[in-house]
């Protein structure tokens, strides 16, 4: 296939309703691409969580628009989620302790502790007042070391 | 539209909350409203049956942290039942183990508040 890069976009209001919706999205084009069912339910929770924090952070306030873009070629599976609302203080909540957090049953942050454990990167940008971007990766090249892992239905649910 | 439901069952002084289909930031408020009513009716022995959760996210977790304190500091607890792997693998990510005690079943969950 070449380094060949095939792009699947959504761009959605940010009602927590249409959640769901953006999952169905993602699992759908990460099952055609090959993911297994762990992987798939990875990708879904790390987009979900990004979304989360966009309805419930930077369009706290007041309903915007979601863009979602999955940018997929032979090595990684790329998970774009652009805003225009408010910054997120994401450095300030890299990776909690979470010993710490468990201890202290702090509600909330928990997104971003899922995200950077479900996907192989995470990266923040922010540009105040224009746009706030996630971008989330996953690679590719893992499901070929691991015995057909792509095709196992005997994965349970 | 029915792709999240909360019921309830109260055995003796256990009331049991069954959920069903996806537990998110959308739906994670009638959750929150159903322990809350349990809370307001000081039924705070609870087990929360997961047998038909069929996702999870952060949203659905926090409703877990966000009342535990309470019920605990009131003598109560929430104990969790019938998880799927699905939905057990992500309280695993978060540490909810340590936290939560986890039956297989929900009989199970029960018999601990009987125990004392």
């Amino acid at each position: 296939m070449g380094a060949q890069l095939t792009e699947y976009k959504l761009h959605i209001p940010s009602r927590a309703e249409n959640l769901e919706l953006i999952r169905n999205f993602v699992s759908g084009v990460a099952r055609k691409v090959g993911f297994n069912t762990e992987d798939i339910n990875k990708i879904e929770l790390a987009l979900d969580e990004a979304c989360t924090n966009v309805i419930e952070h930077a369009y706290r306030d007041s309903e915007g628009d979601i863009d979602i873009a999955i940018k997929v070629d032979y090595q990684k599976f790329t998970l774009v989620v652009t805003d225009k609302g408010r910054s997120f203080p994401f450095k300030e909540l890299e990776m909690p302790d979470m010993k710490q957090y468990i201890a202290e049953l702090r509600v909330g942050g928990l997104g971003i502790y899922l995200m950077k454990t479900l996907m192989d990167e995470v990266e923040y940008h922010s540009q105040p007042g224009v746009k706030n971007e996630v971008q989330m990766v996953k690679y590719l090249l893992q499901k070929d070391t691991k015995q057909g892992a792509a095709a196992n239905p005997a994965e349970k649910k | 539209m029915s792709a999240f439901e909360v019921r309830r069952k109260d055995v003796d002084s256990v009331s049991v909350i069954y959920l069903e289909g996806y537990l998110d930031a959308h739906t994670a408020p009638d959750f929150e409203q159903a322990l809350q009513t349990l809370v307001d009716e000081d039924r705070i022995r609870i087990v929360v049956n997961l047998a038909h959760l069929t996702y999870i996210s952060s949203a659905g977790l926090g409703v877990f942290m966000g009342f535990i304190e309470d019920i605990r500091n009131k003598g109560g607890d929430i104990k969790l039942a019938e998880l799927t792997e699905k939905v057990y693998r992500v309280f695993d990510l978060l540490g909810f183990p340590v936290l939560y005690e986890i039956l297989d079943t929900e009989t199970d969950a029960i018999a601990k508040y009987e125990e004392g």
